[in-house]
Protein backbone atom coordinates (compact mmCIF):
# COMPACT_ATOMS: atom_id res chain seq x y z
CA UNK A 1 0.00 0.00 0.00
CA UNK A 2 2.41 2.25 1.15
CA UNK A 3 5.01 1.50 -1.77
CA UNK A 4 2.40 2.69 -4.35
CA UNK A 5 1.45 5.56 -2.44
CA UNK A 6 5.50 6.58 -2.61
CA UNK A 7 4.84 5.94 -6.11
CA UNK A 8 1.69 8.24 -6.95
CA UNK A 9 3.39 10.86 -4.46
CA UNK A 10 7.06 10.56 -5.17
CA UNK A 11 7.61 13.59 -3.22
CA UNK A 12 5.90 12.83 -0.07
CA UNK A 13 8.93 11.37 1.56
CA UNK A 14 11.37 14.14 0.42
CA UNK A 15 8.40 16.47 2.10
CA UNK A 16 8.40 14.60 5.49
CA UNK A 17 12.30 14.85 5.71
CA UNK A 18 11.98 18.43 5.20
CA UNK A 19 9.15 18.50 7.82
CA UNK A 20 11.72 17.14 10.41
CA UNK A 21 14.48 19.18 9.37
CA UNK A 22 12.03 22.30 9.96
CA UNK A 23 10.69 20.46 13.39
CA UNK A 24 13.99 20.73 15.05
CA UNK A 25 14.69 24.27 15.10
CA UNK A 26 10.77 24.89 15.41
CA UNK A 27 11.28 22.72 19.22
CA UNK A 28 13.82 25.17 20.35
CA UNK A 29 11.79 27.80 19.14
CA UNK A 30 9.12 26.56 21.14
CA UNK A 31 11.26 26.15 24.10
CA UNK A 32 12.50 29.52 24.15
CA UNK A 33 8.93 31.34 23.77
CA UNK A 34 7.64 29.25 26.71
CA UNK A 35 10.44 30.00 28.93
CA UNK A 36 9.05 33.27 28.40
CA UNK A 37 5.26 33.26 28.93
CA UNK A 38 3.70 33.84 32.46
CA UNK A 39 3.92 31.01 34.57
CA UNK A 40 0.19 28.76 34.62
CA UNK A 41 -1.44 28.77 37.50
CA UNK A 42 -0.56 32.42 38.61
CA UNK A 43 -2.62 34.26 36.87
CA UNK A 44 -1.27 37.80 36.15
CA UNK A 45 -4.13 39.82 34.42
CA UNK A 46 -4.70 42.90 35.68
CA UNK A 47 -7.48 43.67 32.97
CA UNK A 48 -9.37 40.43 33.83
CA UNK A 49 -9.23 41.04 37.37
CA UNK A 50 -10.65 44.54 36.90
CA UNK A 51 -13.41 43.24 34.80
CA UNK A 52 -14.57 40.48 37.60
CA UNK A 53 -14.85 43.30 39.76
CA UNK A 54 -16.56 45.58 37.45
CA UNK A 55 -18.73 43.55 36.17
CA UNK A 56 -21.88 42.64 38.58
CA UNK A 57 -21.00 46.05 39.64
CA UNK A 58 -21.16 48.13 36.55
CA UNK A 59 -23.25 45.98 34.20
CA UNK A 60 -25.59 43.48 37.11
CA UNK A 61 -23.97 40.78 34.71
CA UNK A 62 -22.96 37.47 36.72
CA UNK A 63 -21.12 35.75 33.43
CA UNK A 64 -17.86 38.37 33.07
CA UNK A 65 -17.17 36.24 29.82
CA UNK A 66 -20.14 37.27 28.54
CA UNK A 67 -19.36 40.64 29.61
CA UNK A 68 -16.46 40.75 28.06
CA UNK A 69 -17.92 39.76 24.65
CA UNK A 70 -21.20 42.12 23.98
CA UNK A 71 -20.73 44.97 26.33
CA UNK A 72 -17.19 45.79 27.32
CA UNK A 73 -15.61 44.11 24.05
CA UNK A 74 -18.63 43.91 21.88
CA UNK A 75 -16.76 45.89 19.48
CA UNK A 76 -14.64 43.17 18.50
CA UNK A 77 -17.66 40.48 18.73
CA UNK A 78 -19.41 42.46 15.72
CA UNK A 79 -15.51 41.72 13.97
CA UNK A 80 -16.50 37.79 15.15
CA UNK A 81 -20.22 38.38 13.51
CA UNK A 82 -18.90 39.47 10.52
CA UNK A 83 -16.23 36.69 9.87
CA UNK A 84 -18.77 34.03 10.59
CA UNK A 85 -21.00 36.21 8.12
CA UNK A 86 -18.13 36.43 5.04
CA UNK A 87 -17.64 32.83 5.37
CA UNK A 88 -21.12 31.39 5.50
CA UNK A 89 -21.06 33.58 1.69
CA UNK A 90 -17.96 32.07 0.93
CA UNK A 91 -19.43 28.27 1.55
CA UNK A 92 -22.49 29.20 -0.23
CA UNK A 93 -20.55 30.80 -3.44
CA UNK A 94 -18.40 28.02 -3.18
CA UNK A 95 -21.16 25.09 -3.34
CA UNK A 96 -23.24 27.17 -5.93
CA UNK A 97 -24.31 24.89 -8.58
CA UNK A 98 -22.51 24.66 -11.94
CA UNK A 99 -23.43 22.44 -14.89
CA UNK A 100 -19.80 21.96 -15.67
CA UNK A 101 -19.02 18.72 -16.15
CA UNK A 102 -15.53 17.35 -14.61
CA UNK A 103 -12.92 16.56 -16.89
CA UNK A 104 -12.34 13.19 -15.31
CA UNK A 105 -14.46 11.25 -13.44
CA UNK A 106 -13.45 7.92 -11.60
CA UNK A 107 -16.19 7.88 -9.21
CA UNK A 108 -19.07 5.94 -11.33
CA UNK A 109 -17.74 3.01 -9.47
CA UNK A 110 -18.30 3.87 -5.99
CA UNK A 111 -21.74 6.08 -5.92
CA UNK A 112 -22.98 2.43 -6.81
CA UNK A 113 -21.62 0.83 -3.51
CA UNK A 114 -22.08 4.37 -1.34
CA UNK A 115 -25.45 4.60 -1.07
CA UNK A 116 -26.60 5.34 2.19
CA UNK A 117 -29.19 3.14 3.87
CA UNK A 118 -32.22 3.95 4.92
CA UNK A 119 -32.93 6.28 8.02
CA UNK A 120 -34.02 3.57 11.16
CA UNK A 121 -36.63 3.81 12.89
CA UNK A 122 -34.60 4.03 15.77
CA UNK A 123 -33.03 7.13 14.54
CA UNK A 124 -35.90 8.65 13.48
CA UNK A 125 -37.61 8.38 16.47
CA UNK A 126 -34.98 9.78 18.75
CA UNK A 127 -34.20 12.33 16.15
CA UNK A 128 -37.86 13.76 15.94
CA UNK A 129 -38.26 13.69 20.29
CA UNK A 130 -34.70 15.89 20.26
CA UNK A 131 -36.05 18.52 18.05
CA UNK A 132 -38.07 20.03 20.11
CA UNK A 133 -35.94 19.22 23.39
CA UNK A 134 -32.47 20.91 21.54
CA UNK A 135 -34.52 23.90 20.20
CA UNK A 136 -35.43 24.64 23.47
CA UNK A 137 -32.30 24.19 25.31
CA UNK A 138 -30.73 26.62 22.49
CA UNK A 139 -33.08 29.13 22.98
CA UNK A 140 -32.55 29.00 26.94
CA UNK A 141 -28.68 29.27 26.98
CA UNK A 142 -28.88 32.46 23.83
CA UNK A 143 -31.49 34.51 26.75
CA UNK A 144 -29.80 33.41 29.55
CA UNK A 145 -25.71 33.77 28.56
CA UNK A 146 -25.39 37.17 31.24
CA UNK A 147 -26.08 34.47 34.23
CA UNK A 148 -24.28 31.47 33.17
CA UNK A 149 -21.97 30.11 30.62
CA UNK A 150 -23.51 30.81 27.43
CA UNK A 151 -24.59 33.29 24.99
CA UNK A 152 -25.76 34.17 21.19
CA UNK A 153 -22.74 31.83 19.89
CA UNK A 154 -23.09 28.99 21.72
CA UNK A 155 -26.57 28.85 21.50
CA UNK A 156 -27.25 29.82 18.01
CA UNK A 157 -25.00 26.46 17.15
CA UNK A 158 -27.05 24.36 19.37
CA UNK A 159 -30.14 25.62 17.56
CA UNK A 160 -28.97 24.80 14.53
CA UNK A 161 -28.60 21.22 15.49
CA UNK A 162 -31.76 20.96 15.59
CA UNK A 163 -31.83 21.30 11.88
CA UNK A 164 -29.40 19.05 11.95
CA UNK A 165 -31.62 16.90 13.50
CA UNK A 166 -34.65 17.17 11.19
CA UNK A 167 -32.05 16.17 8.76
CA UNK A 168 -31.10 12.81 10.16
CA UNK A 169 -34.89 11.73 11.89
CA UNK A 170 -37.05 12.87 8.16
CA UNK A 171 -35.82 12.38 4.54
CA UNK A 172 -33.72 15.16 2.84
CA UNK A 173 -36.72 16.74 0.49
CA UNK A 174 -38.54 17.21 3.97
CA UNK A 175 -35.43 19.03 5.17
CA UNK A 176 -35.00 20.88 1.99
CA UNK A 177 -39.08 21.99 1.82
CA UNK A 178 -38.47 22.74 6.03
CA UNK A 179 -35.93 25.15 5.28
CA UNK A 180 -36.59 27.81 2.52
CA UNK A 181 -33.28 29.51 1.25
CA UNK A 182 -33.95 32.86 1.08
CA UNK A 183 -36.02 32.84 4.24
CA UNK A 184 -33.33 31.70 6.54
CA UNK A 185 -30.79 34.03 4.84
CA UNK A 186 -33.29 37.00 5.78
CA UNK A 187 -33.00 35.64 8.79
CA UNK A 188 -29.49 35.46 9.55
CA UNK A 189 -28.66 38.86 7.59
CA UNK A 190 -31.55 40.61 9.95
CA UNK A 191 -29.42 38.94 13.58
CA UNK A 192 -26.50 40.90 12.02
CA UNK A 193 -27.67 43.97 11.29
CA UNK A 194 -29.83 44.09 14.28
CA UNK A 195 -26.22 43.81 15.98
CA UNK A 196 -24.74 46.80 14.04
CA UNK A 197 -28.09 48.73 14.17
CA UNK A 198 -28.05 47.73 18.64
CA UNK A 199 -24.39 49.25 17.77
CA UNK A 200 -25.57 53.01 16.18
CA UNK A 201 -28.22 53.15 18.73
CA UNK A 202 -25.50 54.38 21.20
CA UNK A 203 -24.47 56.86 18.64
CA UNK A 204 -28.04 58.03 18.51
CA UNK A 205 -28.08 58.64 22.48
CA UNK A 206 -25.51 60.61 22.42
CA UNK A 207 -23.07 58.11 24.34
CA UNK A 208 -20.21 55.76 22.25
CA UNK A 209 -20.95 52.79 19.54
CA UNK A 210 -22.19 50.10 21.14
CA UNK A 211 -22.87 51.52 24.63
CA UNK A 212 -25.33 49.81 27.01
CA UNK A 213 -27.93 52.47 27.25
CA UNK A 214 -30.95 50.19 28.82
CA UNK A 215 -31.60 49.81 32.33
CA UNK A 216 -29.57 47.47 34.11
CA UNK A 217 -32.65 45.46 35.90
CA UNK A 218 -31.76 43.48 39.25
CA UNK A 219 -28.96 41.06 39.22
CA UNK A 220 -29.54 37.43 38.48
CA UNK A 221 -32.66 37.94 36.55
CA UNK A 222 -33.25 37.09 32.86
CA UNK A 223 -33.55 40.52 32.50
CA UNK A 224 -30.31 41.70 33.86
CA UNK A 225 -27.37 43.37 31.69
CA UNK A 226 -29.35 46.16 29.63
CA UNK A 227 -28.64 45.48 25.73
CA UNK A 228 -26.42 42.35 26.44
CA UNK A 229 -29.82 40.16 26.17
CA UNK A 230 -30.68 41.82 23.02
CA UNK A 231 -27.16 41.84 21.58
CA UNK A 232 -27.37 38.10 22.24
CA UNK A 233 -30.51 37.11 20.83
CA UNK A 234 -28.61 39.30 17.51
CA UNK A 235 -25.85 37.07 17.60
CA UNK A 236 -27.86 33.85 18.17
CA UNK A 237 -30.23 34.53 15.20
CA UNK A 238 -26.88 35.52 13.06
CA UNK A 239 -24.94 32.28 14.06
CA UNK A 240 -28.19 30.08 14.12
CA UNK A 241 -29.20 31.23 10.41
CA UNK A 242 -25.84 30.56 9.40
CA UNK A 243 -25.27 27.07 10.13
CA UNK A 244 -28.69 26.20 9.23
CA UNK A 245 -27.54 27.68 5.96
CA UNK A 246 -24.05 26.17 5.54
CA UNK A 247 -25.67 22.49 6.91
CA UNK A 248 -28.64 23.23 3.57
CA UNK A 249 -25.71 23.84 1.66
CA UNK A 250 -23.95 20.65 2.53
CA UNK A 251 -27.19 18.86 1.79
CA UNK A 252 -27.88 20.43 -1.09
CA UNK A 253 -24.46 19.16 -2.26
CA UNK A 254 -25.05 15.39 -0.85
CA UNK A 255 -28.37 15.53 -2.78
CA UNK A 256 -26.63 16.85 -6.10
CA UNK A 257 -24.19 13.89 -5.82
CA UNK A 258 -27.44 10.95 -4.68
CA UNK A 259 -29.05 12.19 -7.96
CA UNK A 260 -26.64 11.87 -10.20
CA UNK A 261 -26.12 7.90 -9.80
CA UNK A 262 -29.43 7.27 -10.28
CA UNK B 1 3.72 24.88 41.50
CA UNK B 2 6.44 23.27 39.78
CA UNK B 3 4.49 21.92 36.78
CA UNK B 4 3.65 25.47 35.75
CA UNK B 5 5.06 24.25 32.23
CA UNK B 6 2.29 21.66 31.21
CA UNK B 7 -0.54 23.54 29.53
CA UNK B 8 2.52 24.85 27.28
CA UNK B 9 4.00 21.56 26.86
CA UNK B 10 0.48 19.88 25.84
CA UNK B 11 -0.15 23.06 23.59
CA UNK B 12 3.19 22.30 22.00
CA UNK B 13 2.72 18.46 21.19
CA UNK B 14 -0.89 19.10 19.67
CA UNK B 15 0.84 21.82 17.89
CA UNK B 16 3.46 19.17 16.57
CA UNK B 17 1.08 16.67 15.67
CA UNK B 18 -0.97 18.95 13.58
CA UNK B 19 1.31 19.93 11.99
CA UNK B 20 2.44 16.40 11.33
CA UNK B 21 -0.69 15.36 10.02
CA UNK B 22 -1.24 18.30 7.76
CA UNK B 23 2.19 17.64 6.15
CA UNK B 24 1.69 13.99 5.95
CA UNK B 25 -2.09 13.84 4.69
CA UNK B 26 -3.46 12.21 1.73
CA UNK B 27 -6.99 12.90 2.04
CA UNK B 28 -7.92 16.98 2.01
CA UNK B 29 -11.10 15.97 4.88
CA UNK B 30 -8.43 14.42 7.37
CA UNK B 31 -6.14 17.08 6.19
CA UNK B 32 -8.84 19.57 7.67
CA UNK B 33 -9.68 17.82 11.20
CA UNK B 34 -6.06 18.01 11.10
CA UNK B 35 -5.81 21.81 11.18
CA UNK B 36 -8.51 21.75 14.19
CA UNK B 37 -6.46 19.69 15.83
CA UNK B 38 -3.60 21.64 15.77
CA UNK B 39 -5.70 24.74 16.41
CA UNK B 40 -6.88 22.92 20.00
CA UNK B 41 -3.19 23.73 20.97
CA UNK B 42 -4.13 27.44 20.86
CA UNK B 43 -6.84 26.38 23.19
CA UNK B 44 -4.74 24.38 25.69
CA UNK B 45 -2.25 27.77 25.65
CA UNK B 46 -4.86 30.45 26.32
CA UNK B 47 -6.53 28.56 29.26
CA UNK B 48 -3.10 27.66 30.51
CA UNK B 49 -2.11 31.65 30.49
CA UNK B 50 -5.30 32.20 32.24
CA UNK B 51 -5.37 29.75 34.49
CA UNK B 52 -5.00 30.69 38.45
CA UNK B 53 -4.27 27.68 40.89
CA UNK B 54 -7.04 27.40 43.40
CA UNK B 55 -9.54 30.08 40.70
CA UNK B 56 -13.15 29.41 40.08
CA UNK B 57 -14.92 29.82 36.58
CA UNK B 58 -15.52 33.71 35.96
CA UNK B 59 -19.40 32.84 36.68
CA UNK B 60 -19.68 35.20 39.74
CA UNK B 61 -23.32 33.29 41.14
CA UNK B 62 -23.02 31.97 44.65
CA UNK B 63 -19.18 33.63 45.22
CA UNK B 64 -17.83 35.84 47.83
CA UNK B 65 -16.45 38.62 46.72
CA UNK B 66 -12.44 38.18 46.91
CA UNK B 67 -12.65 34.77 45.66
CA UNK B 68 -9.77 33.88 43.18
CA UNK B 69 -11.50 33.54 39.60
CA UNK B 70 -9.32 33.01 36.55
CA UNK B 71 -8.52 35.27 33.82
CA UNK B 72 -12.24 35.70 31.66
CA UNK B 73 -10.24 37.60 28.93
CA UNK B 74 -8.64 34.86 27.60
CA UNK B 75 -11.83 32.54 28.02
CA UNK B 76 -13.42 35.24 25.79
CA UNK B 77 -10.85 34.99 23.30
CA UNK B 78 -11.45 31.09 23.13
CA UNK B 79 -15.14 31.77 21.94
CA UNK B 80 -13.74 33.67 18.99
CA UNK B 81 -11.19 31.12 18.57
CA UNK B 82 -13.69 28.88 18.21
CA UNK B 83 -15.99 30.69 15.71
CA UNK B 84 -13.42 30.96 13.94
CA UNK B 85 -11.82 27.50 13.87
CA UNK B 86 -15.76 26.65 12.55
CA UNK B 87 -15.73 29.08 9.66
CA UNK B 88 -12.49 27.71 8.12
CA UNK B 89 -13.36 23.91 8.79
CA UNK B 90 -16.24 25.23 6.62
CA UNK B 91 -15.05 27.21 3.99
CA UNK B 92 -12.07 24.46 3.70
CA UNK B 93 -14.38 21.56 3.60
CA UNK B 94 -16.69 23.12 0.98
CA UNK B 95 -13.64 23.28 -0.95
CA UNK B 96 -12.83 19.96 -0.71
CA UNK B 97 -16.23 18.70 -1.67
CA UNK B 98 -16.10 21.42 -4.91
CA UNK B 99 -12.51 19.46 -5.76
CA UNK B 100 -13.77 15.96 -4.88
CA UNK B 101 -16.86 17.33 -7.71
CA UNK B 102 -14.05 18.86 -10.24
CA UNK B 103 -11.05 16.44 -9.86
CA UNK B 104 -12.91 13.18 -8.68
CA UNK B 105 -10.21 12.59 -5.51
CA UNK B 106 -9.20 14.20 -2.40
CA UNK B 107 -5.87 12.96 -2.43
CA UNK B 108 -3.49 16.00 -2.48
CA UNK B 109 -1.05 14.24 -4.17
CA UNK B 110 -3.16 13.73 -7.47
CA UNK B 111 -3.81 17.45 -7.36
CA UNK B 112 -0.59 18.22 -9.33
CA UNK B 113 -2.67 19.18 -12.16
CA UNK B 114 -3.75 22.86 -12.80
CA UNK B 115 -7.05 23.75 -14.61
CA UNK B 116 -8.15 27.16 -15.75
Amino acid sequence: MSDDRDELDPGARGRTILFFIGGVPLIGLLAAAMVQLPRSGAGHSLYGDLLVGAAVRERHVTDVVTAINFDYRGFDTLGEELILFASVMGVLLILRKSDEQPACDDREDERQTRRAPPTSEAVRALGLGMIGVTLTFGLYIITHGQLTPGGGFQGGVIVATAWVLLYLAGDARAYERATPKPVVEAFEAVGALAYALLGFAGLLAGLSFLANLLPLGPIATAHSGGTIALLSVATGREVAGGFVLLVTSFVEEALAERAGSS
Amino acid sequence: MTLWFVPYLVAAWLFGWGLYGIVSSRNLVHLVLCLALLQTATYVLLMGIGWRAGGVAPVLVGTHPGQSVVDPIVQALMLTDIVVEATVMALLLAMAVQLYERLGTVDPACMRVLRG
